[in-house]
């Protein structure tokens, strides 16, 4: 249970970390919370030869209002989220969401930029982040770029991310005031990851869906937006055949591995029972 | 590796070693410091027997390194009696209540707890729960546990405890 | 009398004597982390070793390259099994009568067996090292489904046992054949099967899982090269006997070994036999001369050390048409992995199975068991569980169940029909064993009264109608679950581990100032023995409980014993104390005679003293007659006041009891939830009843975890898929459901004190309620036994194959 040996560098700045990055090379790894990080190096699972801490780089915590999107630095915390005032008003489903995954301790630590830019397909981030439509500033040798969630996920730990690039925040266009949401996740135990995992953004008028955004988690080797999902509801009051569609339409496009949740057919089964019961508490909340 | 001179504040007091950067924490705190009443029961981050107070902050001490803990302050469960040597509420809690049975999960619990006391003095059965789910016991099935927790929450707010009726 | 004076009910309270709820003497140390762990040893000089593993479940080691390992700074040695050869250690005989492997020699035979040692300066450099040495395998074909072990072109597992067509138990079949172990009448019970007007029969599974105490196995070994004794530390739950092993199997003087079980973060079972780490760390230690130190992760603790359970039992029961059993036919496939190591006292291959008759009045049984090898783990250990009682209970109760749904009987009915009556005790089982008391019937009607058993069934009928109207997706079930356990090995007529009767010991010394301190051969690992074993001298001997120092584990002190497993400590070392106890309170009489100048029968014993008959004012306490034993014993009366006893029990101890789950699926997710549970336990005379709550709690959470997805399973090329504990399943304080206790005493006849042993019990009959409140949930929709474990995505698909979901 014990790391290889690592150089060990904590910059005070985005600019001295991309340096540190580039000038270290490919065997150099940034490190955020840690907490999928550094349980694979003690299994040696992954030997960075460097690490670059980013806890002391000024400029990546807060949350902030910028017009009409809310703009979060990568290290802020999945606690942090949890506290903040301003998610729980305008991103409540962040809020619930970062409840969900592993346990207080974990949230303690573990960042919301981490979790959105090391490709598991397991984390809960990168679904809600595309359902929300968010974009991810990169930051690198080159200058920044805004990368969307939507093309950020190339495979599994496979990201739009290029050696020498951070992360270093997340915008998220506000969602109306009157939007439904829920992160409807099933796992075995508190601390696991999903065994399927769905995402709903959506608003409603009259009794019946107006907009509409569905995300999957752990149902694939990345995070997905189930399209025809969200259209097949949209103009309907989310009665029983719209749900079905819906979930047929998401579990067509999901392809989960088969591990100790359970077998594919079965993770896809319970995927589809998610986006439903993710749109019947979403409508229920949606004004 | 060179090895790099960390410091930091540890139940009050100044330490200071040589460690590794890959020294995890627990390891600084068990090794160098001597302070064994950190446990470590897994290499996966599930168990939570590594649990200290760091910044305010529960964290497990195993995914962390020594380095990142520079300048830091660190509460372990060798820090937390009180000043005269009684035990503080959460300790007296978990005797009272039969929340501990080997020991071993017992630090990280407490440590734990007393965070969770922290920000919440006042929790229901469900948010005890759910703040202790980042710490595994195999041995009291949480129930005393619980009980020990709620022990700790009245006697912090001055109330007397009352067993629920089983 | 005054005032001052205290009353009887004072005076007995002041001793916090049996029954009552004394808190804990090791929570004192253990809330401020100031217990004392193995790990938390720290020795001048002191080394650590680490395993090189195999990643291959069955392959040929061809080499084994360390010259890189060997250059990792801090790494002194690498130990593999031709090192050991050469002090005749590359294999250890186990407790079954078979030999093991200490490090892979010639082949690994189950992944991650150990196949090098590395010893360095610390711990850092040690796992360098082992990330260095270069293995060079060759694989080859695995078995790891035990129905295949026997077939005629399996591969040969084990090679050294070539030509070898008999073991410790007898004749072997096949070369992956272990033993065959058969009890029972074999003519009687095919006669009754014969003429039966109902029997079931059906393949019931208790699947692999594993023990996982908090804390993992280590040890600290210590050679002294200028004295030639060796010390070791270590996770022992049966600290005597290592010593006496190693003795053996190391060829030093037993006088010249301390083994020392300090702190112990949990055993379960997991901690009683000897592990490739002791070896190698012995072997390392008297090699270096310097104190080596093993400590493994928990993945190597959940996939190396022993297992629990994989018994697959085929079980048949014959009734009469009115729910009458009149026999019992079970054949159990017994998975042993690569080498059996199973912890078992020496007869008794498959333990104490042959309790597999239960609570019922079965006229004839017989019981054939097979034990096969596999590329799998060695063992299996008794995970909280007496020796396969868990397997037999689960068995036994999971056919009851299914024998009420042929017969269209309510199970609880059932067992009620059939149960040992209270006039029939002791009661003499079909399968031979000698059950000292019980009283079933009236637990049973005290658990079906508490949970309102009649309303439950109400509610499930209704249920069941609303669900096949399509008004719910949720099913709800019933789990029934009523326990004989038999623990507490044993009798030196039945029982002995590697030659040693399993007895056990006290000794008891008092001081003059009416303290004392008393050592056992038994070695809590959470069970609280520092305070319930001064419990029973207090009420013995009528000094409180504060004023004795219990001490256990350190060989050198105390006297022999078979250590704690099989809630064996309370009905053997818990006889021994008491027996010890009344050693000094007869020495003690005769000492208070002569000082208050009385006649020994003219005393009484009264609470913490004693009075002369008819003259109540003439009394001596126990404490004064501890001054007394240092400086006024009668003439020819040795000066002191200590007593030793070893007690070889009579007979086993059978705790039972009766347990009730009351669960909620949802067919669609599969996800359950028990809404209820309710456990009644007879453990006999109960010494601390915060204490057995504790342990019930504990027990029960433990077989929650089993029977609803803990379990340590291989894939088809012999992987470990369930191998740390993201996938093997440690409930949180979240899952894990609320627990309600009751019991009944039905104190056992032949212990001084009454007492039966409750540890294990929850673990034994807490499988049983869980799995069947999954059965009874889905036996409406057309099941009759559905294996655990009950995870969600088995839920969901046995809900699938009923056709209660598209």
């Amino acid at each position: 249970m014990i790391p290889a040996p690592f150089g060990y560098h904590r910059p005070t700045s985005v600019a001295g970390a991309i340096k540190l990055l580039s000038t270290l090379g490919d065997e150099a790894r940034p490190l955020a919370g840690g907490h999928s990080l550094v349980p694979m190096m003690k299994l040696r699972l992954a030997t960075p030869t460097h690490l670059v801490d980013l806890h002391g780089v000024a400029g990546l915590k807060g949350i902030r209002r910028d017009g009409n999107s809310i703009v979060i630095g990568a290290m802020t915390t999945q606690h942090e989220l949890i506290g903040s005032e301003e998610i729980g008003t305008s991103l409540p489903i962040l809020r619930e969401a970062a409840l969900l995954i592993a346990d207080p301790q974990v949230r303690y630590r573990g960042t919301l930029g981490g979790n959105v830019a090391n490709g598991d397909p397991g984390n809960d981030m990168p679904a809600l982040m595309m359902t929300l439509g968010a974009s991810y500033q990169l930051q690198g040798a080159g200058g920044a770029r805004d990368v969307r969630a939507t093309e950020f996920y190339q495979g599994a730990y496979f990201t739009a991310l290029e050696p020498g690039e951070i992360l270093t925040s997340i915008a998220i266009p506000v969602p109306a005031a009157t939007h439904g949401w829920a992160y409807e996740k099933l796992k075995r135990k508190v601390g696991d990851y999903a065994t399927a995992a769905a995402a709903v953004v959506l608003t409603m008028s009259g009794g019946k869906v107006t907009s509409c955004a569905i995300g999957l988690t752990n149902l694939h080797e990345t995070p997905l937006l189930a399209a025809d999902a969200a259209k097949a509801v949209i103009g309907t009051s989310l009665d029983a055949a719209s749900l079905k569609k819906a979930a047929s339409a998401a579990e067509a496009i999901m392809s989960p591995a088969a591990d100790a949740r359970g077998p594919v057919e079965y993770r896809k089964h319970v995927g589809g029972i998610m986006v439903t019961r993710a749109l019947q508490r979403a409508a229920s909340r949606a004004g | 590796m060179a090895k790099t001179h960390v410091t930091m504040k540890v139940n009050g007091a100044e330490v200071e070693g040589l460690v590794e950067p890959r020294t995890l924490l627990v390891h600084f705190l068990r090794e160098t410091l001597q302070l064994t009443g950190t446990h470590i029961g897994c290499e996966t981050t599930h168990c939570g027997a590594c649990t200290v107070d760091l910044d305010g902050l529960s964290v497990k001490s195993c995914t962390m390194f020594a380095v990142q803990a520079n300048g830091s302050e660190i509460s372990t469960i060798e820090g937390m009696a009180n000043a005269d040597g009684t035990l503080s509420p959460l300790q007296e809690g978990f005797r009272m209540m039969h929340g501990l049975q080997c020991g071993y999960c017992t630090p990280g619990m407490i440590m734990r707890a007393y965070r969770l006391l922290k920000e919440n003095p006042q929790p229901t059965e469900e948010e005890i729960r759910m703040g202790i789910s980042g710490n595994l016991c195999r041995c009291t099935g949480y129930q005393n546990i619980v009980k020990a927790i709620q022990y700790a929450a009245a006697k912090q707010s001055g109330v007397e405890f009352k067993e629920a009726a089983e | 009398m005054n005032d001052m004076t205290p009353t009887r009910e004072q005076r007995e309270a002041a001793l916090e004597g049996l029954g009552c709820k004394r808190k804990r003497v090791e929570d004192i140390r253990f809330t401020q982390g100031k217990g004392n762990y193995v790990d938390d040893l720290k020795l001048p000089g002191m080394l650590h070793g680490d395993f090189v593993r195999s990643p291959h479940a069955h392959a040929r080691v061809k080499s084994i390259n360390s010259e890189e390992a060997l250059k990792v700074p801090g790494v002194l040695a690498v130990i593999t099994a031709e090192t050991l050869k050469t002090v005749n250690l590359a294999w250890m005989p186990t407790l079954a009568g078979d030999v093991q492997m200490v490090l892979a020699d010639g082949k690994a035979l189950y992944q991650n067996q150990e196949v090098a040692f590395v010893v360095a300066t610390d711990r850092y450099a040690a796992d360098d090292g082992v990330a260095k040495v270069v293995v060079e395998y060759e694989p080859l074909p695995v078995i790891i489904d035990p129905f295949k072990s026997m077939a005629p072109d399996a591969p040969v597992l084990r090679e050294d046992l070539a030509g070898k067509t008999a073991g410790a138990h007898g004749a072997r079949k096949h070369h992956n054949h272990i033993f065959e172990w058969t009890v029972g009448d074999k003519e009687l019970t095919d006669a009754a099967f014969k003429k039966a007007d109902v029997t079931i029969k059906e393949l019931i599974s208790y699947h692999r899982t594993h023990p996982s105490p908090l804390e993992t196995c280590q040890c600290v070994c210590s050679f002294d090269k200028i004295k030639g004794e060796l010390t070791i530390w270590g996770t022992f739950q049966a600290p005597h006997v290592i010593r006496t092993v190693v003795s053996l199997i190391a060829k030093l003087p037993e006088q010249k070994i301390h083994v020392i079980s300090p702190d112990i973060g949990g055993g379960f079972g997991n901690k009683v036999g000897a592990y490739p780490g002791y070896i190698c760390a012995a072997v390392a230690s008297i090699v270096t001369g310097k104190p080596v130190k093993w400590v493994e992760d928990r993945i190597e603790n959940l996939t190396a050390t022993s297992f629990a359970r994989d018994y697959h039992m085929t079980t048949e029961i014959a009734a009469t048409r009115d729910g009458k059993v009149t026999g019992l036919r079970v054949h159990v496939l017994a998975d042993h992995g690569a080498f059996d190591a199973c912890a078992d006292p020496s007869k008794w291959p498959a333990g104490f199975f042959n309790i597999v008759t239960g609570s019922y009045d079965f006229p004839v049984a017989h019981l054939a068991v097979d034990g096969v090898y596999s590329n799998k783990a060695p063992g299996g250990v008794a995970y909280r569980c007496s020796f396969r009682v868990t397997e037999a209970a689960y068995c036994i109760e999971r056919a009851m169940d299914i024998l009420a749904q042929k017969l269209g009987m309510d199970p609880a009915e059932l067992r009620l029909k059939n149960f040992v009556r209270p006039e029939q005790f002791p009661y003499h089982s079909a399968l031979g064993w000698e059950y000292d008391s019980g009283d079933y019937h009236t637990a049973m009607r005290k658990m079906m009264e508490a949970t309102d058993y009649a309303a439950l069934r109400k509610e499930q009928a209704q249920k069941r109608a609303a669900f096949k109207r399509g008004e719910t997706r949720e099913i709800m079930g019933l789990g029934v679950s009523f326990f004989t356990e038999i623990v507490g090995a044993g009798p030196s007529k039945n029982c002995d581990i590697l030659g040693i009767a399993m007895f056990d010991s006290c000794e008891i010394r008092m001081h003059p100032t009416g303290a004392g301190i008393a050592r056992m051969g038994t070695k809590s690992q959470g069970q609280g023995h520092e305070t319930t074993w001064a419990q029973i001298i207090a009420s013995e001997i009528g000094i409180p409980a504060d004023n004795i120092m219990v001490e256990e584990g350190n060989t050198d002190t105390a006297p022999y014993g078979l250590g704690t497993y099989g809630s064996r400590s309370t009905p053997v070392a818990g006889a021994a104390i008491a027996m010890a106890a009344r050693k000094i309170k007869a020495k003690a009489q005769m000492i208070a005679a002569y000082k208050l100048e009385v006649h020994e029968d003219d005393l009484e014993w009264d609470i913490d003293g004693f009075r002369v008959k008819g003259l109540p004012e003439k009394f001596m306490s126990m404490k004064d007659v501890c001054w007394a034993a240092y400086n006024s014993v009668p003439p020819g009366m040795e000066p002191g006041l200590e007593a030793v006893s070893y007690y070889d029990p009579p007979n086993m101890t059978y705790p039972f009891g009766a347990y009730l789950c009351v669960m909620d699926i949802d067919v669609d997710t599969g996800v359950f939830k028990v809404r209820r549970f309710y456990a009644l336990d007879d453990c006999g005379t109960r010494i601390n009843p915060m204490i057995i709550e504790g342990q019930v709690h504990g027990g029960l959470t433990e077989a929650f975890a089993i029977a609803m997805g803990q379990e340590i399973r291989y894939d088809e090329t012999g992987n470990v898929v369930t191998g740390s504990f993201m996938d093997f399943f440690m409930p949180t304080a979240v899952e894990t459901p609320h627990w309600e206790t009751d019991f009944t005493v039905t104190p056992s006849p032949h212990h001084p004190i009454g007492a039966k042993g409750v540890g294990e019990s929850p673990n034994v009959g807490g499988v049983p309620a869980f799995s069947n409140a999954v059965n009874d949930a889905f036996s409406f929709l057309g099941s009759t036994h559905i294996q655990m474990p009950h995870d969600y995505w088995r839920n969901w698909k046995t809900a699938k194959a009923l056709g209660a979901v598209a």
